[in-house]
């Protein structure tokens, strides 16, 4: 569930913000995965467990027949009119849908995607992989990777990925993060940066000036304080209140961008009670305060729909995932979308380098076809004519300075703000941060909207969880 | 004596027409047998064994480790206000049904001009799906996309926009309200069948005693409702503490995890944290308290009579 990035929601504004076009996609398939169906999936696999030890050596057969063949092209695999199942989640499903539309229009094998609530996503593919259903490809939100490379759930990708040409280009984070023990088990397939963007119409008529973003966060509180004074419908800022992922999204790179920390490296110590990050709180909990952002809305918000406010138009200022795919629409005219860089307290940037890493499943039969399909979402034409095209951040920073990315200055700007960016590492990151019953939210609501002296507390509770 | 001989020769073709009907009775009992057997001995059993066991979700069984699992759980805390809430949850939605409904099949026991209609409308919220509802209900509650707020403000009746999820008090009556308007029809049911089952006499019986409204309620309906209410005591009570989708879907055990359930703690054991040890351990808690307390209420609601 955990996403962590709830994000990801954001990530698709035309779902959440209108709520309409894909509400009615996800309300069926938030029914489609009730938590019985999985109860179920776990009863069948254990009720199956021993038949699953008696046909062990078969399927062990059955699943190298494919991997012996793929080693006859290990480029480009084989596009053979095969269905290759795949799921990934509702958060990045604009962005991962354009290029399996893409792919399926011109090619022989057939990729039939299915994706999941964000929200629901680690439990049903836990649920999943214990009943040894899990489809041919399937991606994950980077930081649980992991969990799941190190769970054994994708097949080895190393040879494949070496084979290919341009494999010294692709964005490395999203390889970093699926490899376990040498092994390379995935490759990037949406990357997902969080910025601030900010509506150029409203700082107009705050008697801002449109052309300059803030610098720094503290600039962040000024411009919205200045925008809520429009006053009516129109509000400074907005902030996912009630969702972690949402936090971890856009409040952790403000610290990076001070040069601070959020955790030490291993991801086994808090530091999210630092003088900084207090400071960071307090800002927020003043603009609550003083109702420049939205209230009750930021104190509810429990991740589902935090991307849909921007668009509405209403919205000075707040931090988003780095797409514009979908953005403008009646309320919202594309030109008047500005985006900035996350600062920190006193300056700098940083992003929030997340998004979705892609693997094929220990599962999956027919491995070569879905490495056909994996080869051509990282190749020049994928990477240009459908990624670039819908205005989303590539993973081939090689490819940055193309046709669409030159007509646009933002698009330059989301692939350069990468190179201060970082990812959290945390091996129990889920339960840590996406968990709506986890310690992170219990820090982060005491500071921001309960008790901030209970802060030194609670990071406590975040030490015992991140090791436990 | 005589009649010895006819009887043993009878016997023989006696023997075999009894073990065939026997071997037929056990023949029309193996599918029960079966379905038991697969769909509720097996993983009960699982569930025991795994809630003794260290049994990571993605990794699978590690090995007993009793008590550990049961351990977690007593340390976990969100474990006591999970069930405090429950059990405030179930109280709560138990008087709202059982009421509701019995007021909805009063209302509607007698034939007349727009009883037909009533029934039905009352009922069509049985046929949605808990999740499915809950989703609904979660649309016309946001902040951000519900129609409510914006409606009522528009004629007039609020100037605030109404929060339903942003207090736990909120929250839960805006759960509450979603699964009244969801389950009212079905307890109206069961309480409308129990209601057509008590026969015309005795009420007409009471009315030549000279019995008032009030007493006839008070001395006939209620005590020959007994078993139907008892019915619908046992499901509502049953259900409620089991409650998950609607506030897995709605709240999400917030704010502020005032609105966890315990089979959410479960779920989360399980799926969140990945630990089908401690999940299992709960659940079999969780099992334990329901056999008890429908003991109970099986004892309190049997009839007096007839025991």
């Amino acid at each position: 569930m955990p996403d962590f990035m709830k994000a990801g929601v954001l990530t698709d504004p035309t779902a959440d913000l209108k709520a309409n076009p894909n509400f009615a996609s996800v309300a069926k398939a938030y029914v489609d995965i009730t938590p019985d169906e999985q109860k179920w999936e776990v009863c069948m696999r254990l009720s199956n467990r021993t038949i699953g030890f008696a046909m062990g050596a078969a399927v062990a057969a059955l699943m190298t027949l494919p991997m012996v063949a793929g080693a006859a092209d290990q480029t480009s695999g084989v596009d053979n009119g095969a269905h290759i199942t795949m799921w990934s989640r509702a958060a990045t499903q604009a962005r991962a849908d354009a290029l399996v539309q893409a792919y399926n229009a011109s090619h022989k094998n057939h990729v039939d995607v299915t994706y999941i609530p964000t929200d629901d996503y680690q439990t049903k593919v836990g649920a999943a992989a214990a009943a040894s259903s899990l489809p041919d490809l399937f991606s994950a939100d980077v930081v649980f990777m992991p969990n799941w490379t190190s769970a054994g759930l994708f097949q080895d990708l190393t040879a494949r990925i070496a084979a290919l040409p341009f494999a010294a280009n692709i964005a490395q984070g999203a390889i970093a993060a699926s490899t376990w023990e040498g092994k390379k088990y995935g490759l990037p397939f949406v990357v997902d940066l969080s910025v601030w963007m900010y509506n150029k119409k409203l700082f107009k008529e705050a008697g801002l000036d449109p052309a300059k973003a803030p610098n720094s966060l503290t600039e962040f509180a000024a411009d919205a304080r200045a925008v809520a004074k429009l006053g009516g419908d129109i509000h400074g800022t907005f902030f996912g209140g009630d969702c972690g992922g949402c936090g971890v999204f856009t409040w952790f790179p403000i610290a990076w961008a001070d040069g601070e920390t959020v955790m030490n490296p291993e991801g086994a110590e808090s530091h999210l009670n630092s003088a900084e990050n207090k400071a960071i709180y307090a800002i927020f909990r003043g603009m609550v305060d003083d109702g420049t952002a939205l209230m009750p809305d930021s104190k509810t918000e429990t991740g589902p729909t935090w991307t849909g406010y921007f668009p509405k138009g209403k919205i000075g200022i707040m931090p988003m995932p780095a797409s514009l795919q979908g953005m403008a629409n009646a309320a919202l005219a594309d030109e008047d979308i500005g985006v900035a860089p996350i600062a920190g307290v006193k300056g700098g940037t940083s992003t929030f380098i997340g998004g979705d890493a892609i693997g094929i499943s220990r599962d999956s039969k027919v491995a070569d076809a879905a490495w056909n399909f994996l080869a051509w979402v990282e190749s020049d034409d994928a990477q240009i004519n459908v990624v670039a095209k819908g205005g989303n951040v590539l993973s081939r920073p090689d490819l940055a300075n193309n046709k669409y990315s030159a007509t646009d200055a933002r698009l330059v700007l989301f692939n350069s703000v990468a190179k201060n960016g970082q990812t959290p590492f945390a091996k129990n990151f889920g339960a840590t941060f996406n968990d709506p019953q986890g310690p992170w939210l219990v820090l982060l609501r005491d500071a921001v909207f309960g008790d901030a002296s209970k802060v030194d507390a609670d990071n406590k509770a975040m030490d015992s969880s991140l090791n436990p | 004596m005589t009649s010895m001989a006819p009887a043993t020769r009878a016997a023989s073709p006696g023997a075999g027409w009894r073990r065939r009907h026997q071997l037929l009775g056990v023949a029309y009992a193996i599918p029960t047998i079966a379905f038991l057997a697969v769909f509720f001995l097996t993983p009960l059993v699982l569930v025991a064994r795994m809630s003794l066991s260290s049994w990571p979700l993605l990794i699978g069984y590690k090995g007993l480790n009793f008590p550990k699992n049961f351990v977690a759980i007593w340390n976990n805390q969100l474990f006591g206000p999970a069930v405090v809430f429950t059990l405030e949850y179930t109280v709560l939605v138990t008087i709202l049904l059982i009421g509701l409904g019995l007021g909805m099949a009063l209302l509607v026991q007698e034939a007349g001009r727009w009883v037909g209609a009533l029934r039905t409308i009352f009922l069509l919220p049985v046929a949605v799906g808990l999740a499915s509802a809950s989703l609904l209900f979660w649309g016309f509650y946001s902040p951000s996309i519900g129609p409510i707020s914006p409606i009522l403000e528009a004629v007039g009746v609020i100037h605030q926009p109404i929060s339903f999820l942003q207090s736990s008090t909120s929250s839960l009556l805006s759960t509450t309200f979603l699964i009244v308007w969801k389950f009212a029809g079905l307890y109206m049911l069961i309480l409308l069948v129990g209601l057509q089952g008590i026969p015309n006499d005795v009420y007409e019986a009471s009315a030549l005693d000279g019995a008032s409204r009030g007493q006839t309620f008070r001395y006939i309906t209620l005590p020959l409702l007994r078993p139907s209410l008892a019915l619908a005591l046992i499901l509502c009570v049953t259900g409620s503490l089991l409650a998950f989708d609607q506030f897995y879907i709605l709240t999400k055990g917030g704010p502020d995890n005032t609105t966890v359930t315990v089979v959410q703690l479960i779920y989360r054991e399980a799926f969140q944290r990945q630990n089908l040890g401690t999940a299992a351990a709960t659940s079999v808690i969780v099992l334990l308290a329901l056999l008890v307390l429908n003991a109970v209420q099986f004892g309190l609601l049997r009839d007096p009579e007839r025991s």
